[in-house]
């Protein structure tokens, strides 16, 4: 085959300025091929190529102009890349498409303006020669150095970023430097009020002097320096010399003279393909002004040097739509990072603020006035937080719960229960003595799943109280080490509880096997996801417990109505509402269980426990319970225990509320509603807060105005306080807020999985779930408390029930065939009450087995 | 309803005793027997298709000393029947009583059976 070659004509490419930004587009330009299409010729003003402009008072601690220099000296050269140093434009001729220089014209296709930007010297009479110093080039660095040499004392006017790199530089050529601003604090555009303070007293203690709100009226001679600065106000200072560092302007005088259109503020207006007025030339970097604004940092610079360097060179290009200006730097050594709005400039935006005066170190995050996304922040003293803090804000991550643990030290006393956070000493299993660490090294040693890991390590095969701890080690022990993590229930269903329960919803399925047929593997199930289904099925349906179909599924307690103790016998325990009972109902248990010979203590939901009831006595017991007007207690289930209140307005001096009469309406709303896992509830009085309601998963305190609401605190063996949730509410919002909790925790929770435990997993944490329940931003309110009301109303008292069916009590027989007790059920007296005989106590009963 | 025969620990036995009858045991779940001393916990399954349905292994919990097993929930784990004890929640095999958490612990397994609608145990 013949190839048709075909020279191609190249195209003229002049850019204007080798400063950062002009050199990128250079080296852009090479990368992408694009010198294929165009011959490239650079004009830079300086004598010296392109240098690192932000490092630049690294000129006078030992780095010279090469060490500074931007890229391989050859690089232009090998790539045809013809640089006029030395030689500034003058004028660019748009008609002709000519630039113009003192030494030549020089014709054009295609324009790049990278003339960057100048310091801003402000108009002050007497600033001329060594008192009128600037800080941009390396020119500019050299003359400060030769005043320098004459000089004890140097000033900068301009308390910002370059300033405080000049004033560095004044540091390091051996002066004592001093800062005079403007503004009532330095860095006034990075920092606020607080973060200047604490920048001001880090470069103070390093001995330089911070001088703020003075205005620099006149320079004048001085009487110990060569100059006195006259501030307004009368005061004033003397220097040997002074560098302007007041702010920078876009350099943007070829565009005016072309004829280029201008921002009002300055710089060569470009559109979001960096293309000025007339679509032959381009402006990047600090030149350009892009929707009325400059871009005094390099990263944008850089980007717009990209974007137009990949157009040119033929491919799809990125357009420019702004740039975070965001910056972490040192100066002087200390760290200081802005993020975003560090001013909290946007509406509803609230701050939270950390401020350390001992060592000089101040953190602020700004939030937007959802409370839901980091939208700025300030950091002086310690950048270690800018990489996170700018990954909040660029991907708008969901906040933690507690948004201050962003800014706050980092300290390993700080109280935390994730399981990554124990230490291998952590002990998991207290019964058995076994410690993260073992944990970890059975994982190691190949055990993989959760059975395999009890049975070799012993963990929760005790009282099996750390079953949800052991379970979240392991997990994260698993991912730590790469492994995927089967969150299916069991090996029946490949579903999460909260699957399971939306199936339930979604397909009104009423009946284990309905669930096990549509979604399980099996017939049979198995002792995990029985239970867990009969609680979903209960608590969406909330069918009697004892039907038939429904039997089979509970745990032995709830199948028997009664809470197993260790030697097989149950312990009983009526409702006792809000605490509340009157003599003759307490005469009543107490004639119960004297007449059953029960072991009578009193718990810690106020009500009373009786112990040592056989199968076959349960009937009979509840009986004459409910003779006596109680109902069952559901001490057995997974489910509302109890409402615990403190005597409240009617009998306290102090009480603010009838703390009985709402912890009665609570309970008996709640009664009997199933759960991922035990309910407590409290109703206190008055803020002494009697009825410890900030340790139960709904806590209710009175308060003047009403009720305020706490969620998802916890007592047992991960106390948690619980969250104020709500504030002054009448009776009714109260009432429909716990409906929305509770039923909303019954949707999303995982088995076993207490309100405490869900809400610390709960992404979005207490913000979100006050959004789902208060503001209803799920639109799901409505429904959850129609879900709760269909409980509500189902409700019957599930010994009532049984008593009533003789299918039902055919259960409750110790032997189906005998009318026997249990011959191996021994108690023996003890402080005038029975217990279950110790099996060192009983030769009967062989010991060789217990587990202790 | 087919009479079932156990083979695990009695072969062939040569007495049937009968112990109660269907309508007292409980589908899908468990009830217990006095025996001669000993108290057996029958399970009733009858959705099953390719095992029994119906087993009787030993009330008496090595772990715990109680007579408790009979009141245990019935599952299947790896395909096999299990009752799980319901106070430390260990599974016992319906087919041979061993125990899956703990090989030193084992439940005795009778054969049984069911004669019309009484249920026979197998005693040697």
């Amino acid at each position: 085959m013949n190839s048709i070659v075909t020279i191609a004509h190249r195209q003229k490419l002049v850019i204007v300025g080798n400063g950062m930004v002009g050199h990128h587009c250079v080296e852009q330009l090479i990368e992408r091929g694009a010198l294929a299409h165009f011959e490239v010729q650079v004009f830079g003003e300086e004598r010296q190529r392109a240098y690192d402009r932000v490092h630049l008072s690294e000129y006078f601690s030992g780095s010279d102009a090469e060490t500074l220099a931007l890229g391989d000296a050859q690089l232009y050269g090998m790539h045809g890349v013809r640089l006029h140093l030395g030689e500034a434009v003058l004028e660019i001729d748009r008609e002709h498409r000519e630039v113009v220089t003192s030494l030549a014209r020089y014709p054009y296709d295609q324009l790049i303006l990278a003339t960057g930007s100048y310091p801003f010297v402000p108009p002050i009479p007497g600033s001329e020669a060594e008192a009128r110093l600037v800080y941009r080039t390396l020119d500019d660095l050299d003359a400060i150095r030769a005043a320098a040499a004459s000089a004890r004392r140097g000033v900068v006017v301009g308390g910002g970023l370059l300033g405080l790199e000049a004033a560095n530089a004044l540091k390091s050529l051996g002066l004592e430097a001093h800062v005079v601003e403007f503004a009532p604090r330095l860095m006034p555009v990075q920092l606020d009020a607080d973060g200047g303070a604490a920048l001001r007293a880090q470069i103070e203690a390093l001995g330089v002097g911070v001088h703020l709100s003075r205005a620099t009226q006149a320079i004048v001679a001085g009487e110990d320096y060569r100059y006195r600065m006259n501030f307004d106000g009368g005061e004033f200072l003397e220097a040997d010399l002074i560098v302007f560092s007041a702010g920078i302007r876009p350099q943007d005088a070829l565009g005016r003279s072309s004829g280029l259109d201008i921002a009002p503020r300055g710089g060569v207006v470009i559109d979001e393909h960096c293309r000025t007025s007339d679509a032959r030339i381009f402006a990047i970097g600090e030149c350009a002004s892009w929707n009325g604004s400059i871009f005094g940092l390099v990263a944008p610079g850089y980007s717009m040097a990209r974007n137009v360097a990949s157009a040119l060179a033929g491919e799809a290009a990125a357009t420019f739509g702004g740039a975070d200006m965001s910056t972490k730097l040192k100066l002087l050594g200390v760290d200081v990072g802005s993020i975003g709005d560090a001013h909290a400039a946007t509406p509803g935006a609230k701050s939270y603020r950390f401020i350390d005066e001992a060592n000089a170190s101040y953190r602020r995050l700004v939030v937007d006035a959802s409370g839901k996304r980091v939208i700025g922040a300030v950091l002086v003293g310690d950048n270690s937080y800018y990489d996170t803090l700018l990954q909040y804000v660029q991907n708008g991550i969901a906040l933690p719960a507690d948004p201050s643990t962003l800014i706050l030290p980092v300290s390993d006393g700080a109280p935390s229960l994730g399981a990554d956070a124990l230490p291998e000493t952590a002990t998991i299993c207290s019964c058995h003595n076994v410690t993260k660490g073992s944990i970890c090294s059975a994982i190691d040693a190949g055990c993989s799943d959760l059975p395999m890991l009890k049975s070799q390590t012993k963990a929760c095969t005790g009282c099996g109280g750390c079953a949800a701890l052991l379970k979240q080690v392991f997990e994260h022990e698993l991912v730590a080490r790469g492994v995927a993590v089967d969150k299916s229930l069991c090996e029946h269903f490949a579903y999460t509880r909260q699957e399971l329960y939306a199936l339930v919803r979604v397909e009104g399925i009423i009946t284990f096997e309905e669930m096990l047929a549509k979604h399980g593997r099996g017939h049979v199930g198995c002792d995990i996801c029985k239970p867990a289904v009969g609680s979903i099925l209960a608590s969406c349906w909330n069918q009697p417990i004892m039907d038939p179909s429904l039997v089979p599924l509970q745990d032995t307690n709830d199948t028997f109505m009664a809470n197993m103790q260790k030697n097989g016998t149950y312990s009983v325990v009526p409702r006792i509402p809000g605490g509340e009972i009157t003599p003759d109902k307490l005469i009543a248990i107490g004639a119960v269980a004297k007449k059953y010979d029960l072991y009578t203590k009193i718990t810690g939901g106020q009500r009373i426990d009786l112990f040592g009831a056989q199968l076959h006595e349960l009937p009979d017991i509840w009986s004459e319970l409910i003779e006596a007007g109680f109902e069952t207690g559901h001490a057995y289930g997974k489910s509302t225990r109890t409402v615990k209140s403190c005597v409240g307005s009617t009998w306290c001096r102090y009480g603010v509320q009838d703390s009985v009469q709402m912890a009665l309406t609570i309970e008996d709303r709640y009664k009997g509603l199933r759960s991922p896992h035990k309910l407590k509830f409290a109703v206190s009085g008055c803020t002494r807060e009697c009825a410890e309601a900030q340790s139960k998963d709904v806590g209710v305190i009175a308060t003047e105005k009403g009720w305020n609401l706490y969620i998802s605190g916890n007592g047992g063996m991960r106390p948690r306080h619980a969250e104020l949730f709500a504030t002054d509410l009448d009776d009714e919002t109260l009432i429909r807020y716990i409906d929305r909790f509770l039923m909303f925790y019954i949707r999303t929770a995982d088995k076993l999985q207490r309100t405490s435990v869900w809400r610390e997993s709960l992404e979005g944490g207490l913000d979100y779930l006050k959004q789902v329940i208060i503001e209803d931003s799920l639109g799901l309110a409505a429904e959850l408390e129609a879900q709760m009301q269909l409980v509500v109303d189902r409700y019957e008292c599930e010994w009532a029930n049984a008593l009533k069916d003789p299918e039902k009590l055919k259960r409750f027989r110790t032997f189906v065939n005998d009318k026997r007790a249990d011959p191996d059920i021994h108690f023996v007296k003890e402080r005038g009450q029975r217990r279950p005989i110790a099996a060192a106590e009983l030769n009967l009963i062989p010991v060789t087995e217990e587990v202790v | 309803m087919a009479t079932s025969s156990n083979a695990v620990r009695v072969q062939n036995p040569e007495l049937w005793q009968s112990v109660c009858t269907r309508q007292d045991l409980i589908a899908d779940s468990g009830v217990v027997v006095w025996l001669d001393g000993a108290q057996v916990a029958l399970f009733y399954l009858p959705g099953e298709q390719q095992g029994r349905t119906l087993h009787a292994v030993d009330n008496h919990d090595p772990q715990s000393g109680a007579n408790v097993i009979g009141r245990g929930l019935v599952g299947s784990l790896k395909g096999e029947l299990v009752i799980a004890s319901p106070l430390y929640k260990q599974h016992f095999s319906l087919v041979d009583g061993s125990c899956m958490e703990d090989p030193g612990q084992r439940l005795r397994v009778w054969p049984v059976r069911f004669n019309g609608d009484e249920v026979e145990i197998g005693v040697a």
